[in-house]
Formats: structure tokens, sequence, C-alpha cells
């Protein structure tokens, strides 16, 4: 409930139906005109009704004063994705030179409810960018709180990352990923952010200098659980401006034979993965053919990368016309 | 076009099915119709039935219905059922959302915004009525909205997405009018939103997400500028959003969902990768996501269905050439013909 409610005042209860408080007596409400016949006509609760129609009002009037700020918050209540009433909001927020703390708590009251809208996030930026870098604490914490109710709320990771670039705190976020990479190492919106700290971070050095230590951090998350999309595609990003370093790691490759030579789990990505190297360029060693053949259920191709193709047409087969495709484009020299 | 999600309404249950249900097995306890097919009749009565019932989600809806109503029409049109509909009124209605500013509102009474300004502008197309507009005014509108560095705000409040990049662009083009921003420029900013995995997000470095990877593409292929996608990379990335049952998801390792059927399909189509999906598995996860009895398609099997995933149900049909569905345009999202009749003419 609103933190500045006048608690059993009959001019302004909220209780009450709009039209039976003394506060508004001097407002005619505006109804919605739907035309004649409406087409596609929308069937309102009395109660959604009868606020919209005193927002119309106010609105149409262009009244900015407390009672407006407060109409505002009711109506938001009722539907915070309606947009035209957050703008107005701003408008009497600014007129009236509320205190925007307060409407920082404002915000997250209504995100409790419901925080998968865009006008609630939009109007958060609004509210934060006026306030400044002393807030940068404050939307980390509540973009954190948000994320530990849905680790991949697209909304909240749009906003942190905002946040981050426009008023500073970077130095807790790669700790802040790792935390949710051990709650979930399948979070790709966490390694999306690993990726963005380390190439935007104005302390960061960039791929080149932390490649290394995220070549390490990934390949122990891929070893916990290699059926992990989000891990494998992270370890490729790290080498994306070098493909020669990509082949000739070694690190890289003995993460694909030991996931290769376990039977415990779904081996695609690591599948996949060899066969990027084998075209671009890697030599495969013996242990490489042998850990795929001992996959292979089918006759033995000497070609390694059509085979590591045949397997995998195997084992993930709703891919199937993508593996075949794989397959047509292997060059001779990718043996 | 709006990635928004509405409220949810109860699950449908059936106290009928066993614990371990079969999905097929149990609508045929519901009705004689199996999920096999599209019960097109019902969800054109579902589509004209749907906002006058007394619902929570009607009531959510107000804001938006210049979405809803673009959602509803194409699908009709998709059905061939866009004669049910009153064009009169519905082209009236359209134009009291149209603000002096030249941009429309969701609704009567409420404030412009690119989102509702193409939905208008679709609608129109749908009647072929582009005419009744002043051209000038709705595409200075759109226009003004572009940014020094190529992107576009949702309205003069200055949110950036690149969803609205693709909204701007896909209006502007039906209007013929793509000449008055800085295409070179926007095509960049998109560009800028690009990852290494292929896809896009809604800023630069956002996470991928099929909504937004739509979004860009349509905007790149209506420029002419889809040399700029790795088509091989972000196809493979596409592809991979298939999940066993079927159905495809947004980003890796979510639930599946109907409207994905939309911006992850057409954007195959736009990259000429689509043949990398199990097109069969999909069909069937979109027709079992119906409600057999009542019309409408819901995110995923069980769930209540809403005007938002049926037309993105349908038109996923339509992308997989499924029979007695209209073919629509991927990038413009609306039915072929009624591109064809904008781009050919004039």
């Amino acid at each position: 409930r609103t933190l500045d409610r006048e608690l059993g005042n009959m001019d302004t209860d909220e209780t009450l139906p709009l039209s039976q408080r003394s506060e508004w007596s001097d407002v005619v409400p505006l109804t919605q005109d739907d035309g004649p016949n409406p087409v596609v006509p929308i069937a309102y609760k009395d109660e959604f009704r009868e606020t919209m129609d005193y927002f119309r009002a106010i609105y149409s009037s262009d009244e900015r004063s407390p009672r407006a700020l407060r109409l505002t918050e009711e109506t938001l209540r009722l539907n915070s994705g309606n947009y035209t009433v957050w703008h107005f909001r701003r408008l009497v927020l600014e007129a009236l030179n509320h205190d925007l703390y307060q409407e920082l708590e404002f915000i997250e009251s209504i995100a409790e409810d419901n925080s998968k809208n865009y006008q609630l996030w939009h109007h958060r930026r609004w509210v934060a960018e006026k306030l400044g870098p002393d807030v940068a604490g404050r939307e980390l914490e509540f973009t954190r709180r948000v994320l530990s109710l849905d680790a991949k709320h697209y909304h909240a990771w749009s906003h942190r990352q905002w946040a981050l670039r426009a008023l500073g705190g970077w130095e807790d976020e790669l700790d802040y990923c790792h935390e949710l990479l051990e709650a979930d190492v399948f979070n790709n919106s966490a390694w999306n952010q690993r990726y963005y700290v380390i190439t935007r971070s104005p302390s960061s050095g960039g791929v080149e200098a932390m490649r290394e230590s995220e070549v390490s951090y990934t390949i122990k998350a891929i070893l916990t659980n290699p059926a992990n999309e989000s891990s494998w595609l992270y370890l490729k990003a790290l080498y994306k401006d070098n493909k020669e370093l990509w082949i000739s790691d070694p690190s890289v490759s003995s993460v694909c034979l030991n996931v290769l030579s376990r039977t415990d789990c779904f081996h695609g990505f690591a599948l996949s993965t060899l066969l990027d190297l084998l075209c671009e360029g890697l030599s495969p060693t013996n242990e490489h053919i042998d850990s795929v053949r001992a996959l292979a259920t089918e006759e033995p191709d000497t070609n390694l990368a059509n085979l590591v193709c045949t397997i995998l047409g195997r084992v993930d087969p709703i891919r199937a016309n993508y593996w075949a495709w794989r397959k047509s484009k292997i060059t001779v020299a990718a043996m | 076009m709006s990635t928004e999600e509405t409220e949810r309404g109860p699950r449908r249950t059936n106290p009928e099915s066993p614990p371990n249900y079969n999905f097929s097995s149990r609508s045929k306890l519901m009705s004689s119709t199996s999920s096999s097919q599209l019960v097109a009749d019902k969800h054109v009565r579902y589509i004209l039935m749907a906002e006058k019932k007394e619902s929570l989600e009607s009531v959510v809806m107000d804001h938006l219905r210049m979405n809803g109503a673009y959602w509803g029409l194409t699908t009709l049109d998709l059905l061939d059922k866009l004669g049910t509909v009153p064009e009169d009124e519905v082209l009236s209605w359209v134009m009291t959302c149209q603000h002096e500013s030249g941009g429309f509102a969701g609704n009567t009474g409420h404030d412009p915004h690119i989102l509702y300004t193409l939905s208008a502008v679709q609608i129109l197309a749908l009647f072929d009525k582009i005419s009744i507009l002043d051209v000038g005014k709705v595409s200075s509108y759109v226009a003004g909205l572009q940014n020094e560095d190529g992107s576009f705000s949702g309205d003069i409040w200055g949110e950036i997405d690149t969803r609205f990049s693709y909204i701007a662009i896909c209006c502007l083009s039906i209007l013929k009018c793509l000449d008055k921003i800085n295409v070179e420029k926007a095509v960049a900013y998109i560009v800028s939103c690009k990852n290494l995995d292929g896809g896009f997000g809604c800023t630069p470095g956002a996470e991928s997400h099929a909504g937004q990877i739509f979004c860009c593409v349509g905007a790149l292929a209506i420029t002419g500028s889809l040399h700029h996608v790795d088509k091989d990379l972000l196809g493979w990335w596409l592809c991979e959003r298939q999940v066993k049952t079927g159905g495809l998801n947004g980003r890796p390792e979510k639930l599946p969902d109907v409207c994905y059927s939309w911006w992850v399909l057409s954007s195959l189509i736009m990259i000429d990768r689509v043949h990398w999906i199990d097109k069969a598995k999909l069909v069937k996860f979109i027709l079992d996501c119906q409600d057999l009895d009542n019309g409408g398609i819901s995110d995923r099997p069980d769930d209540a269905v809403d005007i938002f995933h049926t037309y993105f149900g349908v038109a996923g049909l339509s992308l997989l050439e499924y029979p007695g569905v209209k073919t629509i345009d991927p990038a413009y999202a609306l039915p072929v013909d009624v591109i064809n009749r904008i781009l050919f003419t004039r």
C-alpha cells in the first residue's frame, strides 16, 4: 500500500470507490468512448472502469496535483502496463518536485506484483538517471532482488547493464555472475554478463587480458555439466579474434577429449566443438580419433569430421538436417 | 509488435486425465477432434468473442488494444475471415487513436508510441486503406524518433530498444518513406547489438533473445542489409532453440513457447536456414497448444489461451505452410498478398 496514504480519512480513503470519496467530488469522470458499435468491445471490471474514468478526467484537464499522483498510483496498481499513466505520473512527479527516492520504493512495490513489463523498467531508469551515481548500489541491489526470483529476467538484466554503464559499480560483477552460475550453471544470462564485464568494464583489460582465467573458469563449468550450450559458446567466444590460439590451445582440445571419454553425459556439444576445431584446421591426434570412434555405432569413416557429423545426426536427431549440411561442407583438408 | 507478457489464467485442468497424461488422448476425452488438426473456425470465433468477455485479461489489454487488434485481425486474414469484421468501425476506431504528432496510441485517449503506430499502419494495410492516412505526418512522427547513434526511441520518453529499430523500418517501408531516416546509421546501430553467438539483443551487449533477433534480422532484411548477419552461425543458434517436445524457446535453457514459433521461424526463413529445424515436430507442438473446445492458442500445452499466442501460433503454422492458412511475409508480419499489394503498386 502507498506510503503516503492517510489512514481512516474519508476524503482519501482508498477502500471507497472514487465516486464516493469527497476528495474527488469536484471531478467529472470521463467515460471511454468506444464509438457507436465498438468492433472489439472490451468489458471492464467496475473498479477498473471507474478508476480509469477518473484518470481520464485529470489527464484531460492536465491536473498535476498530489491527488493526481495518488490516483496514478491506484491506477498502476490495477494495471501496471498502462504506459499513459506512467507518462502522466512522470509529469506530475516533475511538477510537484516529488521525492524520487520515495519513487524508487513505489516502483519496487509495483514490481513485487508484476515485474515483467517494459513501462516499469523504463520508469525506473528515468528516476535512477535523475538521481545519478548515488543510486548505483541501489540499482544493483534492486536488480539482484528481482534476479533472485527469476535469474534470467530480461528486463532486469537490461537495467543492470544500463546501471553499470551509467552509474558504475563494476567491481563485484564477475563475482555476482559466479554466484548465479554456482546456483545454475545453465544460466545463459549470467554467461552473457560475464562477457559484458570483460569486454566493457573500464577496469577490465579486455578479452586478451582475461582469457587465461576465463578459459580456466569455463572449463571447470563445462566439466560440471557438459550438456550446457552456454558454457561451450562462452569458451569459443573467448577466442573470437584468435582462431589460431583456439585450435592450438591444449586446454580446449583436452576438455573435448575429457567429455568424450565420459559415459555419463551428453556428448553433443563436445562433438560439435571438436567439429568446429577440425574445420578450422585442427590436426586430430590418435587420441581424438580413438575417442570419436569409441562413440560411433556406424561404419568408421576415415574422415574424422565426417564421422563426427554422422554421430551428431544420431545423438541430436532433431537437428539432423543441420548435421547433414555440416557434413556436406567438410572439405578434404579437414581430416 | 510487442513481446509483453499478459496475465496468465489458471491452467486448464481435466480431472479425468491420468498423472502422466498423453496430450492427444486427453483431448479426445474432451472433444471428438484430435489435436492433429488446426481448429480454424474455433479460433475465428474465439477472436471475435474474446474481448467481449468480462475478464482481467481484457482489462489489462486496454492500453495495448491496437496491438491486440493487429494480432486478431491478421489472424483472421490468415484464415481468410477478415470479411467477418466491420471494416468501417475498425478504421474509424483506429483513426481516433491518432495523435496530433502523427503517432498512434494503444487506444483512444492514450499517448502515442511507435509500437501502436506500426500496428495501426499494419491494420490499415490489411484493409488496403493506407490511403486514408496523412502519410507525411505519420512518417515524420516515426522518423523523428531516430537518435544520433542510429537507434530509435519508443516515444518522447526516450526508451531505446532494437524492437523500435524494426518497428520504425517496417513502418516506414510500408509507407514508402524509408528515405526519411538515416538508414545507414540505423543499420550500424543494429549491427552494434550483434553478439558472438550470432544473435542480437535489445541494446549493445544485451543477451541474444529470439524476439530481439527477429526484430534485428527483419530490419536488416527490409533494408537489404542481411550481409551483416552470419547466417550459418545464427542459423545454428536458432535451430538450437528447438527442444525435444518440438517447441521452440527464446534463449538457451528456457521453456518452449508458441510465440517463438514466429520469432525463431521467421528469422530462420529470412536467412534461408529453416530446414535446420524439425518442422513436423513444431507443427505438432503448435497444434497441441490449441484449446480444441473454445478456440485460441496458448504459450504451451494446457495453459490459458490469449490473442497474442493465437496470432503467433497461426502465423507460425503459416510459415510452416500448413494447409488452409494464407502465406505470411516473415519480415513484415503481414499476409504476402497484402505486402505485394503495397510494394508493387504506385
